[in-house]
């Protein structure tokens, strides 16, 4: 059967049309390669002419374009996409979902902490100055240092209790579940020091740490925002490469018509159409046609499939060469993909049992504060200081221990650090991930599409040979023809073009008939072998054969050889046919190589390996690596990975090398040093500071400059991973 | 010292007049888009031309 269709069907997206009650429906977008302010006057101006658009307003930062229609019968979501690609800006739907609100309050609240906490920082110094001075034997009247006094009290106490909020909820969630984090002696140190000053203020003392409590709280909450914002833009690159892969399914619908559905949305039942190049949304029954199926990110086997009618294809495997009419068998949550889906969540509880650095620094900081805390207070009264000074002397420990030094000390790195493999392709999805690449000393490398390009390439170089076939292959759509296409370079296209579902590319070359695709509907003989062939024949001469073989990426060898040298042993796991996963593990010169695993072999292997003691990191990009993505310790998956692996994975990277893997592990191990660097720093001062303010030497002026001096030096440190980019 | 009770006060009523417009961006989005605001001041609108008289 020979089935002829256009190359770009115009999509139907009024799926993802946003209807709320009582407004216009409105379409979020995500639009690549707007830069400048020309760009976004030319899409808003162009896309707010079209016919049904009320409105279209484009961030410029995000990139994402929301368009206003002014009626769901006028809505034509995919003339909109249709006209940006005409512009030249490449366009797909964008759903930001619930967590992304949630986070984006989050970030709101934490901004308007630290805002109130700047005001009520600069403030209280405003009126602490003076006391400060009168500390040095300037001339300052007692009835005027009460006023001060108060003064402080009255700008630091609503501030502290509206700032502190992030750290006392915090604190208390971990207070309930009977664990102590690093928010339990913030909040106590500030929460005491208020008490303290206040009842300093009332008994007319001298010493009152207003000042300290609020100035505390900004530092931390610098910090916290920090890891805030670092959470926040891994989130919205992740978002933005799921959203690129949004998902839709063309659905046969009662009157005969194709109409585009969330894949979601599909039923057990429903008649699909996918064409070549296109992902099977469920699993599903072949109704008619024949293709060839590429299941390289579901099972990892490099091979092209043969489909016929009557058989049973998989969600997530590649049509590749010919129309397919399907009846979906299953539901998007329950096809294969589903089964991997537990196997990683599965993997995702055993990761997230793991301490993060800065906690477990606390477990060890916590107590030994507070015990010297206690000590300072009890050995004072005892040799005789009184409970006021003894308690005095307390808080003043606690006050110049407080981690603020801490709380910035990780953020500041980890920031800087995913700064810099940002600018190098490389997305880190949390800090932790990064504590946890830093540990690891084995690497799993999946095959195909990691170690590999993971799409067929032209091996042969018959230049002659490919610009003869060139005009069909630029024609087709079929992956084989169009690597075909990728080598000649652009030029002139052949005529009467008809795809032949299974077999090939039929068209006019100059006026003779000509055809590429399979060794039969060409007329030649199959001649097998390693590698996937396609031939190509016009009228009247001997057919040409081209061999496409999926080709190591080309610093994979040397990514290898780099891991090594770094001290890490490595492996490959593969789904794929042992023989060429022997020859790809020969080609990197990796000595210990599994082949033809199932997903739940491979989460089986990792598992392994880590009750053997070994902190993994995998990397993987089908479908069958998310489950030993998520057991692993560390998981890595390049950016043209499923969505799920991403999921799964840690790290995104993009670009067309592997050396990305050891440029994460080094900024990683880096980061990891600074941070220890930074602990150190904190130790020395506190070793220094603690027993100044058990002795009574520390003033409320010092506690100042030492806090904001302690917390300086550990970002700047900080900024050095940044310097050396 | 009694300057200082006036001066005090509305030093105070500043900062928190600088809080509260900081606020009231915050609340109505005037960081979503930064790089957008600053090349829509670029944008000519053809219907925005000065009056002539």
């Amino acid at each position: 059967m020979a089935v002829t269709y256009g190359l770009d069907p115009a999509p139907d997206l009024t799926a993802f049309l946003k209807r709320r009650p009582g407004a216009e429906p409105t379409l979020e977008l995500l639009v690549k390669g707007a830069r400048c302010a020309a760009c976004l006057g030319k899409i808003e101006r162009e896309t707010a002419a079209l016919p049904g658009v009320a409105s279209a307003r484009l961030n410029l930062t995000s990139g994402k374009l929301v368009v206003g229609f002014r009626s769901l019968a006028a809505a034509d979501p995919g003339l909109v996409v249709a006209n940006l690609e005409r512009l030249g800006y490449p366009a797909t739907p964008y759903d930001p979902g619930q967590a992304a609100e949630a986070m984006d309050r989050e970030g709101r609240r934490l901004i308007l902490c630290l805002a109130v906490a700047a005001f009520g920082a600069m403030n209280t110094m405003m009126f602490s100055v003076p006391l400060w001075a009168g500390l040095f034997g300037q001339e300052l009247g007692p009835a005027t240092r009460v006023v001060m006094q108060w003064w402080c009290a009255l700008v630091a106490t609503p501030c502290v209790l509206f700032a502190g909020q992030p750290f006392f909820e915090s604190a208390w969630r971990s207070l309930k579940a009977r664990r102590a984090n690093m928010d339990v002696p913030i909040s106590i140190g500030v929460l005491l020091t208020l008490a303290i000053s206040f009842s300093e203020t009332l008994l007319h003392g001298r010493d009152t740490y207003f000042d300290a409590a609020v100035s505390l709280l900004f530092l931390l909450l610098i910090g916290r925002w920090l890891d805030h914002q670092l959470r926040l833009r891994a989130r919205s690159a992740a978002s933005d490469l799921l959203a690129l892969q949004a998902a839709t399914a063309a659905v046969v619908g009662s009157d005969g018509a194709e109409h585009r559905k969330p894949i979601a949305e599909v039923a057990v039942g429903d008649v699909i159409i996918v064409r070549p190049g296109e992902r099977i949304p469920v699993d599903a029954l072949v109704q008619s046609g024949s293709s060839e199926i590429d299941n390289a990110l579901l099972t990892g086997e490099s091979a092209p499939v043969a489909l016929r009618p009557g058989q049973v294809c998989r969600a997530g495997a590649l049509n590749l060469s010919g129309l397919l009419r399907l009846q979906a068998l299953a539901r998007s949550e329950d096809s294969a993909v589903a089964a991997i889906a537990r196997l990683v969540e599965a993997g995702a509880q055993s990761k997230s049992k793991y301490v993060r650095l800065a906690d477990r620094a606390a477990a060890i900081y916590v107590p030994v504060v507070h015990t010297a805390a206690l000590l300072t207070f009890a050995g004072g009264w005892l040799v005789g200081l009184g409970p006021r000074e003894a308690l005095l002397r307390a808080v003043a420990v606690l006050i110049i221990t407080c981690p603020c030094a801490l709380g910035l000390a990780v953020p500041a790195v980890q920031i800087s650090a995913s700064a810099r493999l940002f600018r190098r392709g490389v997305l880190v999805k949390s800090g932790a991930a990064l504590e946890r690449l830093a540990e690891v000393d084995h690497v799993v490398f999946d095959k195909t599409g990691v170690l590999t390009e993971g799409r067929p390439r032209l091996i042969d170089t018959r230049a002659q040979a490919i610009a003869l076939a060139a005009p069909l292959a630029r024609a087709s759509s079929h992956p084989l023809a169009r690597a075909l296409a990728a080598a000649a370079g652009p030029g002139p296209r052949a005529e009467q073009i008809v795809e032949h579902a299974g077999l090939g590319v039929e068209g006019l070359i100059d006026g003779r008939r000509a055809r590429l695709g399979r060794a039969e509907f060409v007329g030649a003989e199959n001649r097998g072998g390693r590698e996937t062939e396609f031939w190509f024949g016009v009228d009247g001469e001997p057919p040409v054969r081209f061999r496409f073989s999926d080709q190591l990426r080309p610093d994979a060898a040397a990514t290898v050889a780099a891991l090594r040298a770094r001290g890490l042993t490595v492996e490959i796991l593969s789904g794929d046919v042992p023989l060429s996963v022997a020859m790809a593990a020969e080609d990197v010169e990796v000595a210990s190589w599994r082949a033809a695993l199932t997903p739940a072999d491979k989460a089986d292997a990792v598992a392994a390996l880590q009750a053997a003691g070994r902190r993994v990191l995998m990397v993987g990009d089908g479908l069958n690596d998310a489950a030993a993505l998520a057991r692993a310790h560390a998981a890595m998956a390049p950016g043209t990975a499923l969505d799920a692996s991403q999921n799964a994975a840690d790290l995104v990277f993009s670009g067309e090398g592997l050396w990305a893997v050891v440029d994460a592990i080094d900024t990683a191990r880096q980061a990891r040093r600074l941070a220890l660097q930074n602990f150190g720093f904190a130790a020395l001062y506190n070793l220094i500071a603690a027993p100044a303010a058990m002795l009574g030497l520390v003033n409320p002026f010092l506690a100042a400059l030492a806090m904001s001096g302690s917390s300086l030096i550990v970002t700047l440190n900080a900024l050095r991973l940044r310097g050396r980019a | 010292m009694n300057i200082f009770m006036m001066l005090a006060p509305m030093s105070v009523f500043l900062g928190l007049l600088g809080v509260g417009a900081f606020w009231w961006t915050l609340r109505h989005g005037q960081y979503e888009d930064p790089a957008g605001d600053a090349a829509r001041i670029l944008i000519d609108d053809p219907e925005d031309r000065p009056l002539q008289d």
